[in-house]
This record gives structure tokens, sequence and C-alpha cells, in this order.
């Protein structure tokens, strides 16, 4: 029944209509928002990105740049168009500039209900030390 | 202690002003772009909604809250959402940035007129609430046959 013509013409409305719902403007990343907090161990990062499983995330280190990459995954129904959108790109990244007293090698990522969660250790002989005050 | 740093950065103000307009431009033509209940850009948590013939599909952008303690209700075409994250915060810690939001949060999504209060469905995955409204029957669009 279903001529080769009409198949054509299914997959591009299905699409659009994702393009419609999250690529408003395809080029431009969202830049996830961030907490970054530092303990005497190391530097913790904490980025939000909904619709990033563990598949679409990309977390590298590139010389001194910690670069976050992932992309959004949620399942649209063919011919899905979009009614209203906060989100208009299906990317996120962002990137930050690592200190030399950061242990590069020894980062711990983790991804959990959309949250990442980057623990990077400090060198061991770069952490504080307490000093005495002798009496 | 950066965040009001570069919400002052005048180049910062002049992009700001420019994501207005092309809101008031591109926004004012979806329900609800200029809608008496959107919110400003940044609320969390951020909303799309998609629609198809047969149902209209919301998904709210929450990472990290527990989706067991979300409030969801739908009156007539009024869907409301409400809930808590959680974002703990390290005493001990020096913090740099504090982006993420934390705390209670509530958006009413004023849905087209013809959804199915009765026909509600919810999810939570990878930090995304899904819920899929269903249409009425007799809003649907029908085929008919020529005979």
């Amino acid at each position: 029944m279903t001529t080769p013509n009409e198949v054509t013409t299914h997959a591009a409305s299905a699409r659009d209509g994702k393009q419609s719902l999250m690529n408003a403007t395809p080029a431009a990343a969202i830049r996830p928002l961030v907490d970054i907090f530092e303990t005497a161990d190391g530097i913790t990062l904490r980025a939000d990105m909904p619709g990033v499983s563990k598949e679409g995330l990309n977390l590298r280190v590139e010389g001194a740049n910690l670069l976050i990459e992932g992309t959004i995954n949620i399942v649209t129904e063919q011919r899905m168009s979009a009614l209203y959108a906060d989100v208009r790109s299906t990317q996120y990244r962002r990137s930050f500039v690592l200190g030399n007293e950061l242990e590069a090698a020894n980062i711990d990522a983790n991804l959990q209900d959309g949250i990442l969660t980057v623990r990077i250790p400090k060198r061991a002989d770069l952490r504080p030390r307490k000093i005495e005050v002798r009496s | 202690m950066f965040g009001s740093m570069y919400s002052e950065n005048p180049l910062l103000t002049q992009f700001r002003r420019l994501e207005e307009e092309l809101d008031e431009v591109f926004g004012s033509n979806t329900p609800w772009g200029g809608g008496i209940r959107s919110l400003p850009p940044g609320t969390f948590p951020a909303i799309n909604v998609g629609g198809t013939a047969e149902n209209v599909t919301v998904y709210l952008f929450a990472p990290g809250i527990d989706a067991k303690k979300l409030d969801i209700s739908i009156q007539r075409n009024l869907l409301t959402v409400s809930g808590e994250r959680e974002v703990p915060r390290d005493n001990e810690a020096t913090y740099y940035r504090q982006e993420r939001f934390g705390g209670e949060f509530r958006r009413v999504i004023s849905l087209p007129d013809d959804v199915d209060p009765d026909k509600v469905e919810a999810s939570y995955r990878d930090g995304i609430v899904q819920i899929t409204v269903g249409r009425r029957e007799s809003a649907k669009p029908r085929q008919i046959a020529i005979r």
C-alpha cells in the first residue's frame, strides 16, 4: 500500500517535527548550569544535564581544558510538532580551564538523573598543610 | 560573587536584550509565548511541549529530583507540577559557582483545550519528567472516506 514516496514524506515530517521541538537554533549548544566548589582534596563540579544518558555524555580533558559535552536523548513521537520550547537545542557544551595543581589523570565522574558530578583531585604534594602554631 | 559581576557586564546585557527581542518576535505566536502564565527564561524547570493528533506531551527538564515526591495535577487543560529539588551545600567547601537551582518549584502549564484530563501518564528518566496527556476523541482529526 505504501509507496516509496510516502515513506520518504513520513520520515521527513518526523525529522522536521523533532527539529521544531528541539532544534530551532541547531548550531547553539546549551551551556549547562554548574556548581563548582573546592575542598582540601580537590574540586567538585556538578552540572545539570537533563536528558543525557551515559551513552550521550562526552567528558574529556584536552590539554588544560576540561570539556563537557552531552546529547539530549528524549523519545519524541513521529510527527510531533512543538507547541512550546524553553530548550531549543539537543546539545550541551561547556569547558573549564584546569589548574596545574589538579590531577587531570585521576578525574572521577558520575551521572545520575541528569546530574553530572566530576571530582578532580589535587596533587598530593600540593594539598594544603595545616600549620601548627606553637605556643 | 561572580554572578553579580557578570550580570553587570554590558555586553551580556546587550545579548539579553537581543534575546528578549527575539522572544517577542518568535515567542508570541505560540499559545504560551506571551501567555499570562508564561515565566521568564531560566525558570526551573525548563519546559518543552510537543503535540500530535493523539496527545500532548510535556517535558520538564528537572534533573536530580525525587520523582515520587513530585505533585502533578490536572484540572481541565491546566497542568500543575510542583516539587522540590534538594541541592545540598557543603559548608566546609569554598564555592566558586552556584548556578544550579535548589528549593521548591511550581509550574502551571495551560495545554490546548481539547486534552482529556482522564488520560494522563507520567514518567521520569535521565532527569526529564515526561507527561503525556491524551486528546479527546471528538477532537481528533477523522479521515472521511469518499464513497
